[in-house]
């Protein structure tokens, strides 16, 4: 694997001459609308289906997001171009890279209601009504990244309202509070509920994840509201507003496009969730940090987050796979996130790792080797599943290897 | 009234302004604010990270 991570080497944000890199981060500052298409796509794809009578359009966005975006990334490879220090001082200000984000959001919504009107109005066979409900779902996915993106800059009122018009699109509201507090304190430790653990499937972490992410966005919220003296069921509460606009609008939909609604925008919501899940998933499987003499957790380091690098998919999700400089500075904008070198690197962009976390069978065959590779083979580093530590460490720890320094 | 600097993201808590949304009042003294209060910008840094700057001016008009 050409990404080879070698554990006892700096892990650093690669520094670049600016003579070989200013032209394309210059145009790169266009290719970023391609995150718009995703956003785009259901409207374009229902159009198509109502037109040509053929309910497989209404598949064509989820195809796309797994397929078309994975056979880009393979022809087009990954992205090598770091902005220099003085770039990142006049990037990170431009607004320009907000008004991309600000222009999917209302995307996102229209295309829901575009795939809901057409799911409802005509007649489709049940497996094309399953693809609009999932491509409407996507949006949802689509959703979280950018309430994600723009969560994470919390002195900007503009944003953060934007940020949870995004996050209600599949009623994911709570997910500014739980990730920029909880996750990024607790990240690659057995204490976060979005850090995936060693020989756990996404099967089993999906009922941790998503609980456990509630349950801490919420005692989180609550704290802040009691410091303010506030009651956490006040419209204060920043969980209970982007859920009444994700209850308006579905209650909406429910009322005037009739019953279908209800699997439909539980297959929205489910599908939205479940992509989050599977970014969480892959993001620091099995990683650790670890403890310092004091017993405190290390503060998460590049070599805490898998990453992907690929040029096509970093501009679909406008860089959220360069993740080891997101963790490190989560402020830092997306225009201005730098691939490091020697981090953990995933061999393909998100989409086609979710597929392959989707079968645990390919994906522990995949992963648990570079995670022993990672740690030295020494599992005692590792963020194991405590349900299988035996079996783990019968078949993957090398204390011989270990011991070396 | 001081000022305490983010080491990461560069977030400054003036004592004078607090961070009210993360209910500190203005006012909030460094010293009455608990051990854990994580930046509230970017939240991966806590209250024993943070570097010292000067005082802020006490005015009105400076504030």
């Amino acid at each position: 694997m050409s990404n080879h991570y070698e554990p006892n080497a700096v892990a650093t944000a690669r520094s670049m001459d600016p003579t070989r890199v200013s032209a394309w981060i210059a145009t790169k500052k266009y290719w970023y609308l391609l995150s718009l298409i995703i956003p785009a796509l259901p409207i374009v794809c229902a159009y198509f289906a109502v037109e040509s009578g053929n309910g497989l359009w209404l598949w064509a966005t989820v195809v796309f997001f797994y397929a078309g975006i994975t056979l880009l990334d393979s022809v087009f490879g990954d992205d090598e171009a770091n902005p220099t220090e003085e770039m990142v001082e006049t990037l990170k200000n431009e607004s320009y890279y907000k008004y991309v984000l600000y222009a999917a959001v209302p995307m996102l919504w229209l295309s829901i209601v575009a795939m809901a009107y057409v799911v409802s109005h005509y007649e489709w066979s049940w497996f094309s009504i399953l693809g609009g409900a999932l491509s409407a779902g996507l949006m949802g996915a689509f959703g979280v990244n950018l309430g994600h993106e723009l969560g994470h800059k919390v002195n900007d009122k503009g944003q953060q309202l934007a940020a949870k018009l995004a996050l209600a699109t599949c009623g994911y509201g709570h997910f500014v509070i739980e990730h920029n507090k909880g996750h990024h304190k607790d990240v690659a430790t057995p204490d976060d509920p979005a850090s995936s653990r060693m020989g756990e499937s996404i099967y089993k972490f999906v009922r941790r994840e998503i609980p456990g992410a509630f349950r801490r966005a919420w005692a989180l919220e609550a704290a802040r509201l009691q410091r303010q003296g506030k009651s956490e069921w006040s419209f204060e509460n920043e969980i209970i507003q982007p859920a009444l606009l994700t209850i308006a609008v579905y209650s909406v939909l429910l009322a005037f496009f009739g019953p279908i609604m209800l699997p439909f925008l539980l297959i929205v919501a489910f599908f939205g969730y479940w992509n989050l899940t599977c970014a969480n998933y892959i993001e620091h499987y099995g990683l650790l940090r670890q403890k310092d003499k004091n017993g405190r957790f290390e503060r998460c380091q590049p070599h805490h987050s898998w990453n992907s690098n690929h040029k096509i998919s970093n501009l679909f999700v406008v860089h959220l796979q360069r993740h080891s400089d997101h963790h490190a500075h989560p402020t830092r904008a997306y225009q201005v996130l730098r691939d490091y070198d020697n981090v953990p690197k995933l061999q393909a962009g998100y989409p086609w790792m979710f597929i392959l976390a989707m079968i645990p069978p390919v994906w522990f065959a995949l992963m648990n080797p570079r995670v022993v590779e990672w740690a030295q083979g020494d599992l005692n580093k590792v963020n194991v599943d405590p349900d299988l530590k035996d079996s783990l460490f019968a078949r993957y720890h090398q204390t011989e290897q270990a011991s070396q320094p | 009234m001081s000022q305490f600097e983010c080491p990461d993201c560069g977030y400054i808590y003036d004592e004078m302004v607090g961070a009210e949304h993360e209910g500190y009042a203005a006012g909030t003294l460094w010293k009455d604010l608990p051990d854990d209060f994580p930046c509230p910008d970017c939240f991966v840094r806590e209250k024993p990270d943070f570097i010292k700057l000067g005082e802020s001016i006490t005015t009105e008009s400076g504030a």
